[in-house]
């Protein structure tokens, strides 16, 4: 079977990598180029957990062509925040404690850096809407938007609680 | 989120002088879960590693006349086919570690397949993709067996037999009942005497656990002679005692990494996927991930099982429940896995948190051909209390009471006998019941109101029925080993387990062989004796009967031992 060549951005750093025919960008970002954060859930788009965000919108890493990703920006959450710092989105998730496995937290924090990088003032209904495709089975939601409305700053924060 | 905390009640027993309670304390693995760090099992990356996967059984029963893996072998990328054969002890229970069963299912399936989706062959290739092609080329001659799905009829007496190891679809509790039972008093008596007779039929369905991760392992060879297994497992050592049984391996040849699980509730003990994954390694001498994808995990990964009650109340027209009969059936799925084990806590549950005279329960552990059910939250205990709960809200309707101060009247307070002959002790079912009502905005009595559990418990209350009613009902013949461990198999047992003596059947129930750290220690009443043993232990004394004047002791739930 024939491999392409791909190049691409990946957190700021160039990356290349061969890939086979109608291999999915997961495949690509952990054993390509050894990224593992992004997660595997479902391997059919449905559960969120392999977000991705490619020239600063969100997708799905696992039903995304890899070799379709050539000359562009990916970001993982391996690229969030700085060296020695946390994200204010990574700080808000860990004092809001809005993970409990920890398996879909990389998918829900690059949904909603996707959602903050575009609209840093989102409202309750947006942050929803925004993770409306990352599913969570251990500790439930709430959490998880208060924790994406602090990091924005807005005062939804506290009006969020319940 | 913020904590309510009730000081109202129980307060004077209370110490507020704590220093992590009640205080967010953060989690030692929150840092590895915001930066996408922390070490799930797929997070290891090995050169040359394979992939397996699993052909799978299309039907619910099945007998499998022949496996042609010829034409799998050729394919490309393809490795090593596994069939059962292959698993050196190809028969387990999980629960043979704890001596707790019979060893009733095979790795891989070699003569015949009991639920939809169990595995017959196992395909080690160069890559996922390849895997997939080769299971699909494995030709598998069926004969499809007639199947049963449902409880009552899989213990019907010419139902199919689901599982050989248990020919009548019923797990045999210590080689000698098809149930466990509770008795306590006399539910028959009490019927006839009570002014209501109120019965109810409950059903739950399997529940997926649905972990976002899915269950797997990857396996690799190690420095000296071992082999290193990155696991999903909830249960560490649970997992690596199954692995050196069905291979025949020493423990000590095998190192086992986990603890960090994405997602478990229960699903993730079942151990099928480290000794295949070692298994792998075995023939291959590469690296090996065997891994559910989606549908696997929704079709073939244990849920919570399926459970079917009975309940028959005798209850008098102010509201008292005087009787309480429980028919309960577990839907086991195919194998044991834990069902017999979530029974054996279900019964000791009985008759939830009610002070009721007279109890009388069968339940019985049913094999069925559907997926095999294991551990999820509480299980054996959530769904009998779904049952219980619709059941008193029945009872409430019935004899036209308030729900809310039925269970009040009903309760258990501080010092009451419960049915499994032990003293109820750190009762708060009145004040949940006060709360809930007061949350609710949901107007109850001030009779109701002025309840609390420290009234009204112990002293009459406490002692143990007059007479309780005994029965030899669901003995069976033919279950002759004392041992589960020791027990006769077509194959080599070399369980860990075994290392406990063979005993005949005789000496199961003699004190000796009380071990309070197996859970069929725990087995309900022996039958002959009005005072069992575990009643000689130290039990606190009752609540006095003047309330307020004297301060009823009570103790700590963990340890039992009074807290100042």
């Amino acid at each position: 079977m024939a491999k392409k060549p791909v190049q691409f951005h990946l957190n700021g750093e160039e990356k290349a990598a061969f890939v086979d025919d109608g291999q999915n960008l997961l495949e690509l970002l952990r054993r390509g180029v050894g990224d593992l954060t992004p997660k595997y859930g479902c391997g059919q788009g449905t559960c969120g957990a392999c977000t991705v965000m490619i020239d600063g919108k969100p997708h799905l890493s696992c039903i995304t062509l890899a070799e379709t990703v050539g000359g562009r920006k990916v970001e993982t959450v391996g690229g969030l925040g700085h060296a020695g710092g946390l994200h204010p989105l990574q700080e808000a998730f860990m004092r809001n404690f809005a993970a409990q496995c920890g398996y879909c937290t990389p998918g829900m924090l690059m949904a909603a850096k996707a959602l903050l990088d575009r609209n840093p003032r989102p409202t309750r209904e947006e942050v929803v809407e925004a993770i409306s495709g990352n599913i969570c089975r251990c500790t439930g939601y709430e959490a998880i938007i208060n924790s994406v409305l602090e990091a924005a700053g807005g005062q939804g924060a506290m009006a969020g609680r319940g | 989120m913020p904590i309510e905390f009730r000081k109202e009640f129980f307060a004077d027993e209370r110490d507020d002088n704590l220093n992590e309670i009640g205080k967010p304390t953060q989690r030692q693995d929150m840092i590895g879960h915001v930066t996408g760090r922390s070490p799930f099992y797929d997070d290891h990356l090995f050169d040359g590693l394979l992939h397996i996967r699993c052909v799978r059984s299309p039907h619910h029963h099945a007998r499998i006349r022949s496996i042609d893996v010829s034409q799998a072998e050729r394919m490309p990328g393809v490795k090593r086919v596994i069939l059962g054969k292959d698993v050196p002890h190809n028969l387990n229970t999980l629960l043979s570690l704890l001596d707790f069963g019979l060893d009733d299912e095979p790795l891989i399936a070699e003569k015949k397949v009991s639920y939809k989706g169990e595995p017959v062959a196992a395909i080690v290739a160069d890559s996922e993709r390849a895997a997939r092609d080769a299971v699909a080329k494995v030709r598998v001659d069926w004969e499809v067996l007639p199947h049963v799905l449902d409880v009552e009829e899989a213990i019907k007496p010419n139902a199919p037999v689901v599982n050989e190891t248990y020919p009548k679809n019923l797990f045999i509790y210590h080689n000698k009942y098809d149930h466990q039972k509770l008795r306590y008093g006399d539910v028959e008596a009490a019927f006839r005497e009570a002014d209501h007779i109120v019965e109810g039929r409950y059903q739950m369905s399997p529940i997926e656990q649905a972990p976002t991760e899915t269950c797997g392992a990857i396996a690799a060879p190690e420095n000296n002679n071992r082999f290193v297994c990155y696991t999903s497992t909830q249960a560490l050592f649970f997992s690596l005692g199954t692995a050196a049984k069905l291979l025949e391996l020493p423990s000590n040849r095998m190192h086992f990494i986990g603890g960090t699980v994405g997602g478990g509730f229960g699903g993730k003990v079942d151990s099928l996927h480290e000794p295949l994954a070692i298994l792998g390694v075995i023939l291959t001498g590469r690296p090996c991930k065997y891994m559910f994808d989606r549908a696997e995990e929704m079709q073939v990964g244990a849920p919570r099982g399926a459970e079917r009650w009975y309940i028959k109340d005798g209850v008098m027209n102010d509201g008292r429940i005087i009787a309480r009969q429980f028919t309960g059936y577990f839907d086991s799925g195919a194998y044991t896995r834990l069902s017999s084990y979530a029974i054996i806590k279900g019964v000791g549950h009985l008759p939830g948190p009610y002070t009721i005279p007279n109890v009388h329960a069968n339940v019985y552990c049913v094999f069925t051909n559907r997926t095999p059910a294991t551990a999820m939250r509480g299980f054996g205990i959530t769904g009998v209390d779904f049952s219980i709960e619709a059941h008193m809200d029945k009872v409430a309707e019935t004899v036209g009471m308030d729900p809310i101060e039925l269970r009040i009247l009903n309760s258990y307070r501080d010092g009451d006998m419960k049915a499994h002959r032990r003293l109820a002790k750190n009762t708060a079912l009145v004040e949940c019941c006060q709360v809930a009502a007061e949350k609710a905005k949901w107007r109850i009595s001030d009779e109701a109101r002025r309840q609390t559990s420290l009234m009204g418990g112990g002293g009459e209350r406490a002692k143990l029925p007059a007479h309780t009613v005994t029965d030899e009902l669901g003995r069976v013949e033919g279950f002759s080993s004392g041992s589960y461990a020791a027990k006769t198999s077509s194959q080599p047992n070399l369980a860990p387990a075994a290392a406990s003596v063979s005993r005949p059947v005789q000496s199961q129930y003699q004190p000796e062989q009380y071990r309070p750290s197996s859970p069929a220690s725990t087995e309900t009443p022996r039958t002959p004796n009005p005072a069992p043993a575990p009643l000689a232990a130290p039990v606190p004394q009752p609540a006095s009967q003047d309330n307020g004047a004297r301060r009823p002791m009570r103790f700590s739930s963990i340890s039992g031992l009074r807290r100042r």
